[in-house]
Order: C-alpha cells, then sequence, then structure tokens
C-alpha cells in the first residue's frame, strides 16, 4: 500500500453535510472492475448534467481546483452505503487526503486500506479553512501526517486520526500481514472457541422447501 | 467482582483475539455473508492466489443485483446476468454456500441470514453492506464493511477494529397503532441526527422494545446506520429464542437448550455504563415521514416541511434551499400535500411478514392511485405472504407483485424510480438518486406507504384504519 507522509498540494473545499458514498459513486458505476479506472466518475451526478457535461461551476471542475489532491468537506462525510468504490473514485482521481468534521465509520475503514487519509478537523476550523480556499483557490496546503498538522497560509490546524491508522498509513502496512503475524493465537482462539460456544458453529441444515 | 459490562461488551469481549497495545482488536468473524457486490473482494484473493479460510462460515445470497420481474431463471440485461454468474463462479470455487436465483431460500441477505437461522444472538458478523446491523435485532454483533476487510475476512476469518463507545437508546411506553418500528427509528434520526451515533454501538433497550416483534426489532437495527452507529443491538430474549427455535441453521435438540442457557446471558448488567444515554417515549412517537435528502429530514405527517428564510444559520439554510430544490417541493408546504407518482414496499428495512401484513391491512379493499411495486424481502417471505393471500391485495389494490431482491431501494437491478419522480417508500436512505438518477424518495413505514397509495399524497395512516386492525 502507498505510505502517506506528507502532501503539499492545492485543496478543494466541498460545502455540502452528509455527502454520502452514493453521491460520491452513483450506483450504476460499481459494476465496474477497478482496472476500469473509477475516477471519472467521481462526485458524477453532482459534477456532470444529465446529458453527462461537466457543471462549470461545481469545484472539482473549476480551473483552480481540477488538479486538488486534497478535499475539503461537511460534516458526516461519505455517510451511507460500504461501497469501497467510493474509495477508488476519490484515489483514482487523485486525491490523497481529506479534511472534514466526521467520517461515515465504514468510509473511513475502507479509506485507509487504500492509503487515503481521512483528517478529521472541528467544524469551526473545517469552515475557515474552507473560506480561505474560496478567498484564495490556489492557497497550497501541507498535510504532514507525523506531526498530524494541515498548514495553509499563515494558520497552522492540528488534525485528529486514529493512531493506528496513522501508523499504516505512515508505514505503508497492510491489514493482512499483521494478521498473518498472529496465526498461531488465532488457531489457538479457534480450538478455544468451538469446546466454549459449540452452537457457534452452523449445522448442516435440511434440504430446503423445494416450492420455487 | 467483575466490572459490570454491557451486551456489547459482552458480545466483543468473547471474539477477541489479540488486543493490540494502541488498543485495535483483532476479532473472530462466526457469519461472513457475501453478495454480488463483494467481487472487488474475490478478485483480490485471485491476485493473491488465496483461498476462503472458513468456507463453512461464509454464506453467499444473490440479492443487489437480481431481477424481481419475470422468470428470473436469468437476467435479461447481460451486465447484471454477469453479476449473478461472476458471484455462482466465485461460491463454487471456494466452496460457500449459495442462495442463487431460483434457490426457495434465496433472498435479501440481511432477511435471510435471521430466516434461515444463521444470524443468532452472541455471533459476530459481518458483510459488504452497510445495513449488516440487521442482525444485532437477535442479539449479534454484526456490522458492515468494505471490499478490502471483505477480502482479509475470506483470507483470514478475522477483523480488525477498535472498540467503539456505547450508547444505549432506551424506549419507554408503547406505541400507537398505526405506528410502526420504522416512526419510531425516524424519529430517533430526526433528533440525534445523521451522524448522531457516529463511532458508537447502539444498544435498544427498555419496555417498548421488549414488546417489539423480531420484525420490528430487524427494522430498528437495520436503521442504526443511518444514524451513524457502527452497530445497533436488542439483548434476546424469549421473543427471540421462539423466533429462531426450527430454523434451518439453528442449533437444534439439546444443542438448542444449550444455546438458549448461553443466550440468557447476553444481557446489559444492571450498573454498566454507557458514553451515552438518550431516551424516547415510543407513545408519543406519530407517523413519521422524510421530506428531504437525508433520513434526518423526517418530520411527524402532521407537520409542514421547513423553510430556508426562517432560519439565520446561513449554512443551514443553504442545505435547506438545496434540498427542498431537489425535492421540488415549496418551502413551508404541508406534509399531507405532496402528491406522490409512485410507491415501493420492499427492502431489508421493511418486507418481511409482518411489514407486509401492515401494508395490506390498509390496503385491503381500496385501489392505489399511483402505480407500485411490491418485492418481498426473501422467496420465503413472498411463499407465506401468498399463502395468507397478501398477494391478492396488493394485486387488487394495483400494485406489482415481485420477486425478492434489494430491487428499488437501490437501483442496481433495473428497478428504479424515473428523473423528477416522487416515490413513497419503505426503503432507508432517501439519498440525492439513490432510487435512480433525479429520483425523490420519502421514507416511511410499510403501513404509511400503503396510505400514501390510496390518498395519492404523503398521508397520515392514522385516518385510514379506522374499524381495521393491524
Amino acid at each position: 500500500m502507498q505510505k502517506f507522509t506528507t502532501l503539499t498540494a492545492t485543496a478543494c473545499p466541498i460545502e455540502i453535510a452528509n455527502l454520502n458514498t452514493d453521491q460520491l459513486i452513483p450506483v450504476r458505476f460499481l459494476k465496474l472492475p477497478r482496472s476500469a479506472g473509477l475516477g471519472k466518475f467521481l462526485l458524477h451526478d453532482l459534477r456532470c448534467d444529465a446529458q453527462g457535461h461537466e457543471r462549470p461551476d461545481f469545484p472539482l471542475n473549476r480551473p483552480a481546483w481540477r488538479e486538488a489532491r486534497i478535499l475539503v468537506g461537511g460534516r458526516n462525510f461519505a455517510c451511507g452505503s460500504s461501497r469501497e468504490a467510493a474509495v477508488y473514485a476519490l484515489v483514482d482521481w487523485g486525491i490523497r487526503c481529506v479534511i472534514t468534521p466526521s467520517f461515515g465509520d465504514i468510509f473511513a475503514g475502507n479509506a485507509v486500506q487504500n492509503g487515503l487519509l481521512t483528517a478529521v478537523v472541528r467544524d469551526e476550523e473545517a469552515a475557515v479553512l474552507m473560506a480561505a480556499l474560496g478567498a484564495e483557490p490556489s492557497l497550497p496546503v501541507t498535510v504532514d501526517l507525523a506531526a498530524q498538522t494541515i498548514a495553509s497560509g499563515r494558520d497552522t490546524l492540528r488534525f485528529s486520526i486514529d493512531p493506528v491508522r496513522r501508523l499504516r498509513l505512515l508505514n505503508g502496512w497492510e491489514d493482512i500481514d499483521l494478521t498473518r503475524s498472529h496465526g498461531s493465537e488465532i488457531a489457538a482462539f479457534k480450538a478455544m472457541d468451538r469446546a466454549r460456544r459449540p452452537w457457534a458453529i452452523p449445522p448442516n441444515a435440511p434440504a430446503p422447501d423445494p416450492r420455487p | 467482582m467483575n466490572e459490570p459490562r454491557t451486551l456489547f461488551d459482552k458480545v466483543w469481549a468473547a471474539h477477541e483475539i489479540v488486543r493490540s497495545e494502541d488498543g485495535e482488536a483483532l476479532l473472530w468473524v462466526d457469519r461472513h455473508y457475501v453478495h454480488e457486490g463483494s467481487f472487488h473482494a474475490f478478485t483480490r484473493l485471485g491476485e493473491r492466489g488465496e483461498a476462503a479460510a472458513e468456507p463453512s462460515l461464509t454464506f453467499a445470497v444473490a440479492d443487489h443485483y437480481v431481477p424481481t420481474g419475470g422468470s428470473r431463471a436469468s437476467a435479461s440485461n447481460p451486465e447484471i446476468a454477469r453479476m449473478v454468474r461472476t458471484l455462482e463462479e466465485n461460491c463454487a470455487k471456494h466452496h460457500i454456500t449459495l442462495f442463487g436465483l431460483g434457490d426457495p431460500r434465496q433472498g435479501i441477505v440481511h432477511v435471510v441470514g435471521p430466516e434461515q437461522g444463521m444470524t443468532l444472538p452472541g455471533l459476530l458478523i459481518v458483510c459488504g453492506d452497510s445495513h449488516t446491523s440487521t442482525h444485532g435485532a437477535l442479539g449479534a454483533l454484526a456490522f458492515g464493511i468494505g471490499a478490502s476487510e471483505v477480502a482479509h475476512v475470506l483470507m483470514t476469518q478475522t477483523i480488525w477494529q477498535r472498540k467503539p463507545k456505547r450508547m444505549r437508546i432506551s424506549l419507554a411506553g408503547r406505541p400507537e397503532p398505526g405506528v410502526a418500528a420504522k416512526d419510531i427509528v425516524l424519529a430517533l434520526i430526526a433528533r440525534i441526527g445523521a451522524d448522531g451515533a457516529t463511532g458508537h454501538a447502539i444498544e435498544f433497550a427498555g419496555p417498548a422494545i421488549r414488546s417489539l416483534s423480531m420484525d420490528g426489532r430487524l427494522t430498528l437495527c437495520n436503521m442504526a446506520i443511518e444514524a451513524g452507529a457502527r452497530c445497533g443491538m436488542v439483548a434476546p430474549d424469549e421473543t427471540t429464542f421462539r423466533y429462531l427455535e426450527g430454523r434451518p441453521y439453528a442449533p437444534r435438540g439439546a444443542a438448542f437448550a444449550r444455546a438458549v442457557e448461553d443466550w440468557s446471558r447476553l444481557k446489559t448488567d444492571d450498573d454498566a455504563s454507557f458514553d451515552r444515554d438518550v431516551q424516547l417515549d415510543a407513545s408519543e412517537i406519530v407517523p413519521f415521514v422524510t421530506w428531504g435528502t437525508s433520513p434526518e429530514d423526517a418530520l411527524p405527517i402532521d407537520g409542514c416541511v421547513p423553510d430556508p428564510t426562517s432560519t439565520t444559520d446561513e449554512t443551514r439554510a443553504s442545505y435547506l434551499r438545496s434540498a427542498l430544490e431537489y425535492m421540488g417541493i415549496a418551502p413551508g408546504k404541508r406534509l399531507t400535500e405532496i402528491a406522490i407518482d409512485r410507491v415501493f414496499i420492499g427492502s431489508c428495512t421493511n418486507a418481511r411478514m409482518e411489514d407486509l401484513r401492515a401494508a395490506a391491512a390498509v390496503l385491503a379493499g381500496r385501489v392505489s392511485k399511483v402505480p407500485g411495486l411490491v418485492s418481498p424481502g426473501s422467496s420465503q417471505v413472498k411463499r407465506q405472504a401468498e399463502d395468507e393471500g397478501l398477494d391478492r391485495i396488493f394485486r387488487a389494490a394495483g400494485l406489482e407483485w415481485a420477486s425478492s431482491g434489494c430491487s428499488m431501494c437501490a437501483g442496481m437491478n433495473g428497478d428504479v424510480v424515473a428523473a423528477g419522480e416522487r416515490c413513497a417508500s419503505t426503503t432507508n436512505r432517501n439519498f440525492r438518486g439513490r432510487q435512480g438518477r433525479g429520483a425523490r424518495t420519502h421514507l416511511m413505514s410499510p403501513a404509511m406507504v400503503a396510505a400514501a397509495a390510496v390518498s395519492g399524497h404523503l398521508a397520515d395512516v392514522r385516518l385510514l384504519l379506522a374499524g381495521r386492525t393491524q
């Protein structure tokens, strides 16, 4: 997995609360494999009109923010459906960090699996950052994960992130490697648990009622 | 003396394999449910040359993309047929039991799990779907995960998690006739917000929960995710045990008795503390509907939609303008004056027997003023509803009686609401474009959807229940 240490880039503000994963990537694009590249479907139905033409006033379509690598969003960002394709669409577009007052839990878990940093700041800090970007769209923003800081112009904010997720991003660790190192504990748990909770093992079910 | 613990604490502790110094735990997974949307994870296994670690603890259901009309032998849309076929191939390759198209046990995964007795109290259950919270209604710890985590669970039967905080929703009183679990949970989300329970495991407790049916509890826990919760749980009791006994995958005979003994201990200790406590009185809750584009945009049916000019908070006003514009509703409009174009009764939220009966009780002898689709939560629910004659009531009312799947809740299978159309729906999300691009969704209970159908506009079902029993 790609590591995240520091990033300096332009940042695009999207001031929408509860911007759910259905918006981040609409359902009709979920049949596609990751290899198709999902970036072009990011926020598709908000970015594009019914004919598929880009809406020039949508923040990500504005020239200053097309190359943004950072998004600044509203509260409860990426709530809703567990679709990891919401993360794929962001990452494939080029976004490496999202800064908001809060994230949907499942999305935040999916993000760390794909090297996407979810940085949590206070409501008023997000609002100040959005206002600064509105006033100066090309303002470079530097995110430092080790220091947990966001620097823009003369301001520096601290952000929060789960400490374990921070370490995983800094080191590019994958869960599976850590889990494999606990193979003997998993085997011991399984043996102990089968004796302790025999009812947790599903029996062979009887044949189903054949009516269609 | 041990520290008093909550139901959630007990189930969590029983699954901890390892707890790291930084506070994450490696948890054992008792049941892993997969569906057509899980293909990214199977691709990952293929890339790594890995096999599923515990296929006997993994169950697959075809639901998200399955057609609900016609013979269903094969989907007519080739892309959709490919999604179902890919699931079949992955299950065959990894020796996973599949309830596929044509299987009498097929249905929506969150209906099928409890119905088949695969979901049990005290189990840890994951699925690559946010509405996995549903299974907590039986006292399981159940939550939705993403594709990378699905791949991890397939490979190891474990998952890394940080323990969430604990939140108790206590429900006093008894709901009035015409008020359902859906109304309770919409009232809750309206109060605490769509992120009101983020980072928390909810336990639903109190007298109103004890007297609630299993179907009602499943609806409540299903919608816990719409409040942002990691999971929702109800302590197992006699209602749970009676529901489970005799189901195909539930323990049988002496094993069931032993299980009930263990399950009976799965309740919150008297002195256990929660990080947050919320109290609601079910007797004060009236039928709720949503007016906007988040489940938190819910109001009692006798109310009016908000007016952006009546708030001084510019962020809030901007949100209201945007939501009302998308929904095509004038500010301040009476909810009961909002005309609808169609109805949908279905989804993992509200398509079980009790839901279909509640809708049929309103529709019997009446005709819907708008077209609509009824998709039962499972093929088994469909058969039982037909045995009870409910299909005839829906058809006589002018609604389409379809097969089971996720259908118009997410529109993946092609069952969509047209752009600009307004749908009264028993589903869980009124997000922009959720039921189809440009579709306008109003969430409500099955009885309220039936009331809207026969009225042609959002309506208070209590006025239509006079002389009828639900």
